[in-house]
């Protein structure tokens, strides 16, 4: 048995107290020690930001992050958003404007957007682009997905 | 044909599930007991295989077994044909060498397999992979198309004369006429290369084997479920009633997921069975580049005879196509390259011929647009090229050879991917193509913006290009749709989904037939143990064929509903109307009997049936086409090249397509989004680039460039034509691939003219700005 690491980490809230092997990714402890599965790994080397997740706040990409480095963090993963019925308003919008296809790099680009638009909440189309470069989508052409981030500062406004 | 809902633009039911992360792909299921795999992978793209030490390997804690060739004795021969030959036309020829599950005494791609590891993590799995040892006898490495054929060149397959793969030939009218009879005979050399399908999510496999049922369950994001259970049972020597096949959601498809009989599956569901225990294995990022497949080079050589008008008199093209290290998927993707040269124009006469190539590269399989664009590409080029040595513009040689609105059906006197003649069922190619040059406003950008933009030393440039797209090809697809006691409708078909929004447009045509809420039917895809008949999701023909066996299905269902409710009603069918969830007599709206009263009905538990009557408010439905239907459109280009480092920004894009019958709007601009993105990759910034010893240097993220969201046109303008396709009843043409095809087209053409003064001309259709540079060297002869 390899050597294992005691770590704390809080995710969506609950607090988990895991012994973990020091290389274990944060997306495998996430996806496969905790069962949180919308999490989705596409590149495994920090380039197409399905993975992204939210540490203290701030979207990070999973695969490039050990597990032992968010001891003592908090994450959040896109289960601490919306449910089927009652959606966030970044997945409403996302639905609207059919800004999801096959939805496996989705998951990333609504975590990148949480954290984006709680900072920025009235972007301009170019900083909306600048603001989702880091994040990969193979079916939609991101036209549909910047109509959705507009829409979803409108909606997170009037909220 | 519009519906209540069949042409709405509905949300998409699967959304809300799919955006909460409520959903399972494959990675995300979890067996209890299962193991790992991991390919241990070769370095060398030719070499011969000395000797592999496994014993190292063996012996790590966690690992369950280290498999070579040599241990699956007689199990590893090479995989069964994925397409049929070419035997429909005349004097093509071919050999099959097909793929290798593991690499036998030999490795033929830089990423073939030589060894799995079967372990009880991942982690464990690849650490096992370091510790496996291969002695390597290095060779020469095929590489270079065009070498290839040369002779003394190495072989890819030691006992073939040559690299040579198969040929095909194929003529109308006589070029030696069209010689004669044009004005002027252009000649041109093209490069194409192609991209990955760079799907999102990898490819994986999970194998479940049930000795005590001697059933087998696969889950796998394929993009056929009836190829992965027949070949797995046929290699197992099971019925395919013992093998089940399940797609989970699954993360984008394009091309390389239709692929059967790869080393994963061949392997997997073997030492599934071998060890009793359940076995997942999850591509990662750079297995992905090396080693699944991917579509890869051609080099043309072209002459287009003209008339000094700019009339095409004739056309006369000869290609090589990369194929890779193997050839399951035969000649499709140059079938349809070929196709694609002479059925968007009047092309009176024609000589095409093509040799297909084995190299030491990764097999090529289509990708969306499957060989369409290089076709596209080459005829498209040839006009610009006749337009501008005839002092002709872009436009007006389009417009002059553009196949007329009173064309259709055409037939093509060529054969396709799908074995038979050519034929276009039905469009409007000149309307479609008008209608693009006013919505990027062609006119206004040369005479008025350009001329004034370039005055303020801004190198801007405007292209059109236009395309058609061979869509939804046989040969079938089925649908079985079942009311339920509950009164809600399910629907399945053995196509397969990667996100193309079946589970709603299935749905529409549906429930517009039933007269139910579109919420209330269930669509399953791909899982062959709810229906076992198809043949696979490829050649945009999803909505095309499995859509209309789905309504063929769902109007069987709604004849039974109503001879059974006329009787209950006592009243005759015609003045009978399925709505609301209900059949009703039209004019007594309150004399009705709801679809799932009607369902139970329908299957009685005592008493008597007619004779041939059949059970259930259920029917099961095929739709196979005698020839797929075309699609076509055209699209326009403004962009802006920076001098300085050759950047090229998109402006504007307009592009107009034709599937006939949109049966969701919304869904419909989507593909065609997605498809442009894919275009734009191609023309500029994604390309697999292997080194002279067949290295592939461009395996990650990092090295190749996949489109963002800044890389994409600052303005997109969509136009619709709507020519119904006059072969199945709702007129629907596939679309799935028309976004892709004529982008490198349009790309180059815009790149040549803001850089006018240069005189550039680009033989190739994946540009670059360092390429760019190159080429503009070469034309002030620096």
């Amino acid at each position: 048995m390899a050597q294992t690491v005691k770590i704390n980490v809080t995710v969506n809230g609950k607090q988990y107290e895991r012994e973990v092997e020091p290389r274990l990714l944060l997306s495998d402890f996430i996806r496969h020690d905790l069962g949180l599965t919308g999490t989705h790994v596409g590149c495994e080397h920090g380039l197409c930001g399905a993975c992204t997740v939210l540490m203290d706040g701030e979207a990070v990409r999973s695969c490039t992050i050990f597990a032992v480095q968010a001891d003592g963090h908090e994450i959040q993963t896109v289960e601490s958003l919306g449910t089927p019925d009652n959606l966030h308003p970044i997945q409403q919008a996302f639905i609207e404007k059919h800004a999801l296809q096959c939805g496996f790099c989705t998951p990333g680009f609504l975590m990148t957007l949480v954290d984006y638009l709680g900072d920025n909440p009235n972007p301009t189309e170019e900083e909306i682009r600048e603001a989702i470069d880091g994040n990969f989508c193979r079916c939609t052409g991101y036209f549909n997905i910047i109509e959705a981030v507009k829409l979803a500062a409108q909606k997170m406004a009037s909220h | 044909m519009a519906g209540k809902y069949v042409h709405q633009s509905i949300l998409r039911l699967e959304d809300p599930e799919l955006i909460t992360g409520n959903v399972q792909f494959l990675d995300d299921i979890e067996l209890p007991g299962m193991l790992h795999a991991a390919f241990k992978r070769s370095d060398y793209a030719h070499a011969r295989i000395k000797s592999i030490d496994v014993s190292e390997a063996r012996k790590l804690p966690g690992v369950i077994g280290v498999y070579t060739a040599e241990d699956f004795g007689d199990y590893i021969k090479p995989g069964p044909l994925q397409v049929p030959p070419p035997t429909a036309i005349k004097g093509a020829t071919y050999v099959a060498r097909t793929t290798m599950p593991i690499a036998k005494d030999k490795v033929r791609f830089a990423g073939e397999p030589v060894a799995i590891v079967i372990a009880e993590s991942r982690y464990i799995a690849e650490d096992a992979c370091d510790l496996i040892y291969v002695d390597y006898e290095p060779l020469e490495a095929v590489v270079d198309l065009e070498k290839a054929l040369q002779p003394g060149s190495p072989l890819v397959h030691e006992d073939l004369p040559s690299n040579e793969a198969g040929h095909v030939r194929q003529e109308r009218g006589s070029w030696e006429e069209a010689v004669k009879e044009a004005d002027l005979v252009i000649k041109r050399k093209f490069f194409i290369n192609r991209n990955a399908g760079a799907a999102m999510e990898n490819r994986g496999i999970i194998v479940q084997w049930d000795k005590h049922a001697k059933q087998m369950t696969i889950w796998c994001g394929t993009q056929s479920v009836i190829a992965l259970r027949n070949q797995t049972a046929a290699r197992l020597g099971l019925f395919e009633s013992q093998v089940r096949v399940i797609t989970p959601n699954t993360g984008g498809g394009f091309g390389p997921k239709i692929n059967t009989s790869l080393p994963d599956d061949v392997l997997i569901t073997y030492l599934a069975m071998k060890l009793d225990r359940p076995i997942k294995w999850v591509e990662d990022r750079r297995e992905n580049f090396l080693a699944t497949t991917s579509e890869r080079d051609q080099v043309h050589y072209c002459e287009l005879a003209v008339k000094r008008d700019g009339t095409i008199v004739g056309l006369k093209d000869f290609f090589y196509h990369n194929t890779g290290a193997y050839n399951p998927y035969m000649m499709t993707v140059p079938l349809n390259s070929q196709t694609h040269t002479v059925t968007n124009y009047r092309v009176p006469n024609f000589l095409t011929e093509f040799y297909v190539v084995f190299t030491n590269q990764m097999i090529v399989t289509p990708v969306r647009g499957a060989g369409r664009q290089y076709g596209v590409f080459v005829m498209e080029r040839m006009l610009d090229a006749a337009a501008r040595e005839l002092g002709m513009s872009p436009v007006e040689i389009r417009r002059k050879n553009l196949l007329p609105a009173n064309a259709y059906p055409y037939y093509t006197s060529i054969i396709g991917q799908d074995f038979v003649e050519g034929v276009l069922d039905s469009g409007d190619y000149p309307t479609s193509f008008q209608k693009t040059l006013e919505l990027i406003e062609y006119d206004k950008f040369v005479n008025e913006v350009q001329p004034k933009l370039r005055a303020q030393g801004k190198k801007v440039g405007i292209g059109v290009a236009c395309f058609s797209e061979g869509t939804g090809v046989g040969p079938y697809e089925g649908a079985r749709v079942t009311v339920g006691g509950n009164g809600k409708v399910v629907v399945t078909t053995g196509y397969t989904s990667q996100g193309q929004a079946h589970y709603t447009t299935f749905a529409q045509i549906v429930a517009d037939q039933l007269g139910v809420d579109v919420k209330d039917v269930k669509v399953i895809t791909g899982d062959t143990g709810y229906f076992g008949w198809g043949a696979g999701t490829f050649a945009s023909r999803g909505i095309t064929v499995a859509g209309t066996a789905t309504h063929l299905a769902a109007q069987k269902v709604r004849q039974k509903a109503l001879k059974l409710a006329s009787k209950i009603l006592e009243a005759p069918e015609e003045e009978l109307e399925l709505a609301d969830g209900v059949v009703r007599v039209a004019d007594i709206p309150s004399k009705f009997i709801s679809l799932g009263d009607l369902a139970n009905l329908a299957n009685p538990m005592r008493g008597t049936m007619e004779p041939g009557a059949e059970p259930g408010l259920e029917a099961v439905a095929y739709y196979g086409p005698p020839y797929g239907a075309t699609g076509a459109g055209a699209v326009g280009l403004i962009i802006e090249v920076d001098p300085e480092t050759m950047q090229v920004s998109l402006e504007k894009m307009a592009f107009v397509h034709d599937c006939g019958t949109p049966v969701n709007p919304m869904v419909v601009d989507g593909q065609i989004h997605g498809g442009i993105q894919m275009g734009i990759g191609d023309a500029f910034y994604e390309e697999l680039i292997y080194d002279e010893n067949g290295q592939l240097v461009t395996a990650s993220f990092m090295d190749y460039l996949f489109p963002q969201a800044t890389d994409m046109p600052k303005k997109l303008v969509l136009g619709h034509m709507e020519t119904p396709s006059p072969l199945n009843p709702l007129g629907i043409k596939g679309v799935g691939e028309a976004g892709a095809i004529p982008i490198p087209s349009v790309f180059v053409q815009a790149v040549e003219n803001a850089l006018q003064e240069t005189g550039v001309e680009f033989d190739r259709d994946t540009l670059s700005p360092s390429r760019i540079f190159t080429y503009v060297q070469q034309a002030k002869g620096a």
